[in-house]
């Protein structure tokens, strides 16, 4: 390593002075080779190291799936057995959905995720029009409402909430779920962020023909605006499939339950059946894991755009 | 990020048709509606804010001075501080302040140090990178029941897949590492690092490819060898990453449930209890609404306060970077 470093000024000096031809042009490929052999000696360390994290990171859903890929009576002997039995088996699968509920919870975290979304894109877009085409009076406070809201930890207000809506008599509905997770502030801020990047030039037009700002909204900015709508809309959903906190208080129902809470509670009766509930893991997940494989390059953009996190 | 709200709004190059505007007030070029236009394009959105984010917040502030319970309706008679000074005067509250702590303590470094280093590593490859992607990156998305009900399993006491990589290795498996008081909150901290590093392994590759790669060319040609290059460029230039990650992770800790509710539900006995699960129990095990609203409070604030901070030493960033 150390030869290498000190011959490698030497060659690039060499090189940038350029004195003959003949120098400058030997000089690149000895630079090159000996950049070459303490590359390739880190490309190797690199390899190894990164292959072995990413077999430790993979081996626990690989080790879930195939325990839920055993009978129930070889997943209760532990990890031994269940790495001996070769011979997959879906009789776990089939347990759950034979059971039903699964069916239920799926149509609750679908369709809470969905209305979530919707309402979630449509305002928060909305109001980023508002913030970033429009002078009003009150927009300074409306700003600052809007940074301090992306302040607000919502899952301390869990207690509030819970209160509010048994006031609200919406315990135990869709909408106790909805609701309070439709004014994600962030979304408003990443939408406010790209319009302001969409040249108003592109509304000229339609503002000769007489277009208003409803239509300005709906039939300009939003048609440009698919890249960010697509990353909102993807993380505002797979947040609202993930969040456990809420729905676990405002939902008591086990027909209302959407997945995750349905699983946390059903977990304790399930006792020793530990495929059926490595089944239940990996069938909570099996969605977000195809929405990622086909959305990965937006949910990736997304996350690193916006920071946001839980 | 957050320097986009103080950039003015460019005036538009068609700034000479003013006056044709029919929707315009005239005055500045760039003054585009009316006032009660906007409100109703804020008007949604803002019902929303105000119903479950503002209302909410100013109720927890309110019900915090009051005897609130979910027995009875209404706020309760009042209680001044006493919710308060019982919170502070609580050793359950302190411990869970501390389990906060100790689980901060134990995940970022390992969540900061891991996702730099995947993350360079990852940056180098020449193909292959979608896998390395998909390996650390996937869990992130996984819901925390589905993490959750994993980790437990592989950490079943003797014959886990855990106990099976300690006897391995040489060690003896012991109780279960969850059944301990000692250990447990290490396990959650691990099923943690595995579950979230992905995200800021996403955050460190994003800042790779803002490092222009003349740099890295230039510190080559003055000899610098691979690990003086990651030591005195990419190190120095993604420090603004990594107070990023480090404290978005303190926020994420403080706000830490799902994983300790589903993994320990606090035990054993309390030696996991975290804040929010303390509030809960205190809320719906105990019907204490008054007293889980302070709790949430002390909470709140500090949670805001980390989140203040934040945003300043994000504007210092972006004013130096702006200079620079």
């Amino acid at each position: 390593m150390t030869t290498t470093t000190a011959t490698t000024p030497g060659a690039g000096r060499a090189g940038r002075s350029g004195v003959g031809g003949a120098i400058s042009a030997a000089a690149p490929p000895a630079r090159s080779s000996g950049a070459g052999i303490s590359g390739r000696t880190f490309t190797i360390v690199t390899w190894i190291v990164l292959v072995v994290f990413a077999v430790i990171w993979l081996i626990p859903s690989l080790f879930a799936l195939k325990t839920s890929l055993s009978e129930n009576g070889v997943a209760a002997l532990g990890a031994n057995e269940i790495l001996s039995h070769w011979y997959p088996t879906l009789h776990s699968y089939s347990t759950l959905f034979g059971a039903g509920d699964i069916w239920n919870w799926y149509l609750a975290s679908a369709i809470t995720g969905i209305l979530t979304t919707v309402l979630t894109v449509v305002f928060a877009s909305m109001a980023a029009f508002a913030l970033s085409r429009m002078h009003f009076r009150g927009r300074t406070t409306v700003m600052l409402m809007i940074l301090l809201g992306i302040m607000i930890p919502s899952q301390v207000l869990i207690v509030p909430i819970f209160e509010m809506l048994g006031a609200a008599n919406l315990l135990n509905t869709y909408w106790a779920v909805i609701f309070p997770q439709v004014p994600a502030v962030i979304s408003v801020f990443i939408f406010k962020q790209f319009f302001d990047g969409i040249p108003r030039e592109l509304e000229e037009a339609a503002r000769i023909d007489g277009a208003g700002l409803w239509k300005i909204y709906w039939s300009v900015i939003m048609p440009l605006s698919r890249p960010v709508i697509a990353a909102v809309a993807i993380l505002t959903f797979v947040g609202v499939w993930n969040n456990l906190l809420l729905p676990l208080f405002v939902l008591t129902n086990p027909n209302l339950m959407t997945i995750p809470v349905g699983l946390a509670t059903v977990q304790g009766s399930f006792g020793q059946r530990f495929a059926d509930i490595q089944a239940g893991a990996i069938l909570a997940a099996l969605p977000l894991v195809l929405l990622y494989l086909v959305f990965q390059r937006q949910i990736v953009e997304g996350v690193a755009g916006t920071g946001l996190k839980g | 990020m957050t320097s986009a709200t103080t950039t003015p709004n460019a005036p538009s190059a068609a700034s000479a048709d003013a006056p044709a505007r029919r929707s315009g007030r005239g005055g500045r070029p760039s003054d585009r509606g009316t006032g009660p236009g906007a409100w109703l394009f804020l008007a949604p959105f803002g019902i929303f804010y105000l119903a479950f984010l503002l209302g909410p917040t100013i109720w927890m502030f309110v019900a915090s001075f009051f005897n609130t319970s979910l027995v009875h309706r209404g706020l309760g008679s009042f209680a001044g501080l006493d919710n308060y000074v019982e919170m502070f005067s609580r050793a359950d509250f302190w411990s869970s302040l501390w389990h906060t702590l100790q689980f901060t303590i134990y995940t970022v470094p390992p969540l900061v140090i891991l996702a730099f280093v995947f993350a360079v590593l990852t940056n180098r490859l020449q193909r292959g990178q979608w896998f390395f992607r998909l390996a650390f990156f996937l869990p992130f998305i996984l819901p925390s029941a589905t993490i959750s009900l994993i980790w437990v399993f592989i950490f079943t006491p003797a014959t886990g897949l855990f106990a099976s990589v300690q006897s391995l290795l040489g060690f003896t498996p012991g109780s279960g590492i969850l059944a301990d008081p000692k250990s447990a909150m290490v396990g959650i901290a691990i099923a943690t690092v595995w579950w979230t590093i992905g995200f800021n392994f996403i955050l460190y590759l994003a800042g790779l490819q803002d490092i222009p790669r003349e740099l890295y060319e230039a510190a080559a040609v003055d000899g610098a060898s691979t690990w003086q290059q990651i030591r005195h460029v990419t190190i120095p230039l993604l420090r603004r990453t990594t107070t990023l990650v480090i404290l978005l992770q303190i926020i994420a800790s403080l706000k830490i449930f799902d994983q300790v509710y589903l993994m320990t539900n606090g035990g054993p006995g309390i030696s996991t209890q975290v804040s929010l699960g303390l509030i809960t129990g205190t809320a719906f095990t105990d019907n204490r609404i008054g007293a889980a609203s302070a709790a949430s409070v002390l909470l709140f604030i500090i949670i805001v306060a980390i989140a203040v901070i934040r945003e300043i030493v994000e504007r210092v960033a972006a004013r130096r970077d702006q200079e620079a």
